[in-house]
């Protein structure tokens, strides 16, 4: 609760200051702060229809995290096996995926799916897909360096007493690489809430998108822009604090394990 | 197949050979134990001792030569090593406890997933094991709460829970402090009364002097002598048996 209002204090203070600043970096702009500014109708009108793509920013960012870290996870997995194809299957997909611009993802996805596999996706859907995929590489590698971090003494142990791999994974060593792989899983959380601005290119209604259809009517983009900055800011802040509580908790756990 | 006659041996090993990379860590081992065998292996470090106890429940792969537990053959056969693995127990030097558990569920989860187990009967399996290792208070705790000689305890309720007809020991008490290697070995003692087969590696001559049936010396990859422990100290036949005997009994 203290970190809630910890970070919704930055963000007010942010508010504040920063156009304080921009007002004085120029002295032959003409400041229409007026455009989002909450003391006037017209500013109130247009901040709601900005902050309205907030509901597609974390829609689009949740369901893709959610999907590229059981995805990166299924990679990991064989790229941790003994068997020399199952490791060349990981090789190749985080290679391959993670060479590729998440904006040519994009692209690919929504205008190249319908015509290579007869599959249409809808803008939210072709999103979803393009952010997971990119996404999944990194993820694959992030769970990788976690689950090879954990001591070889607790997969001989799980396999002296004849639980199967599954089920190693899932009680053993999983709950145990998670723990330390908490930072790095937050930090792609960020990347992703900010890599879904990019979605607004195919014409998703999220906060960058909305931004662009304001400036296109107001005629104030630095204004505009500048409070499209403060928006991602805040909403980056407050995840920050969530992931850091998390794993507060979680070492909570450890310490009282100690 | 034909049930296993009653004294068949419940671990026979022939010729069995093993690599790493260039190095022998075994050389060609043939070793029969009995039901309700006690075998203590010793030997000089790098004697291939662990690698052999290893071998029994598969966390190493033999290359050459067959390994039969309990009637059925090692091969890769992943049911067959799951098999086995649940009936061979195993008690390792850094005691490997699930560190993000509590002692009661490191005992109940293998019970409950690879023995199917409700929850209840686990714990009360667990409880009774913790009885038996003499720490039933420390069920709610969690493993690096407790001593070393805790811990190994735990690890020894945590593979008898599996209700094993084996138990393998890979240096218990190696990682213990002096005070504490006491409390271990005399649960194993308890153990062996019991009538448990057990295969352990160990320097804790006094141990086998009193437990086992046949203390087996090994040296560079072989099995040098292998007899029961008053003709192994009392009349040892190698020279290398009894130069490492001089090293490890001289104080």
């Amino acid at each position: 609760m203290k970190a809630a209002i910890g970070s919704a204090s930055a963000c007010v203070a942010a508010l504040t200051i920063l156009p304080a600043l921009l007002s004085g970096c120029s002295s032959n702009y003409s400041w229409g702060w007026y455009v989002v500014s909450p003391a006037t109708a017209v500013g109130r009108r247009n901040i709601e229809f900005l902050l309205s793509g907030l509901g597609f920013t974390l829609g689009i960012s949740l369901t893709a995290i959610s999907i590229s870290v059981v995805l990166g996870l299924a990679v990991a997995l064989p790229g941790l096996s003994r068997n020399a194809t199952a490791r060349a299957f990981n090789r190749t997909y985080v290679e391959a995926i993670r060479s590729i611009p998440i904006l040519v993802m994009l692209l690919w996805v929504y205008y190249g799916l319908p015509l290579v596999l007869n599959l249409s996706l809808g803008v939210f859907a072709a999103g979803v897909l393009a952010l997971a995929l990119s996404d999944s590489a990194f993820e694959a590698e992030i769970f990788r360096a976690g689950i090879q971090s954990i001591d070889r003494g607790q997969h001989e142990a799980s396999d002296s007493l004849g639980l199967t791999y599954l089920d190693k994974m899932r009680f053993v060593i999983l709950p145990q690489a998670l723990r330390r792989i908490l930072p790095p899983l937050g930090n792609q959380f960020v990347y992703m809430l900010k890599t879904s601005s990019l979605i607004s290119v195919i014409g998703l209604t999220e906060l960058t998108r909305r931004a662009n259809e304001l400036v296109v009517s107001e005629y104030r983009p630095l204004e505009i822009y500048t409070f499209l900055v403060l928006e991602y800011m805040c909403l980056i802040l407050i995840v920050s604090k969530l992931v850091r509580l998390l794993e507060r908790r979680m070492a909570a756990g450890e310490r009282r394990a100690a | 197949m034909n049930q296993r006659r009653q004294d068949a041996p419940i671990i026979a090993m022939h010729g069995v050979k093993k690599w790493f990379g260039e190095f022998q860590a075994l050389k060609g081992i043939d070793l029969t134990i009995g039901l309700g065998e006690r075998i203590v292996v010793c030997g000089p470090s790098g004697s291939g001792k662990s690698t052999l106890i290893r071998c029994v429940n598969r966390l190493e792969e033999h290359d050459e030569g067959t390994i039969v537990v309990d009637g059925i053959e090692l091969n890769d056969d992943v049911a067959n090593i799951t098999q086995i693995r649940r009936e061979v127990g195993m008690v390792f030097q850094q005691f490997n406890l699930f560190p993000h558990l509590s002692v009661l569920r490191n005992l109940t989860l293998a019970p409950m997933r690879a023995r199917g187990l409700s929850r209840k009967e686990a714990e009360e399996l667990a409880m009774e094991y913790l009885n038996r290792v003499h720490i039933p208070e420390q069920a709610q705790k969690y493993p690096r709460q407790l001593s070393g000689g805790q811990q190994q305890r735990v690890a020894i309720a945590r593979s008898l829970c599996m209700k094993p007809k084996i138990m393998l020991f890979d240096e218990p008490t190696s990682a213990l402090d002096p005070e504490m290697i006491k409390e271990v070995l005399d649960v194993m003692i308890e153990l062996a009364e019991d009538g448990m087969t057990m295969v352990v590696v160990t320097h804790e001559m006094g141990f086998a002097r009193r437990v086992a049936n046949r203390i087996v010396f090994m040296d560079h990859g072989e099995v040098v002598e292998a007899a029961p422990p008053r003709e192994f100290f009392g009349a040892p036949r190698s020279d290398r048996t009894k130069l490492f005997l001089s090293q490890i009994l001289s104080h």
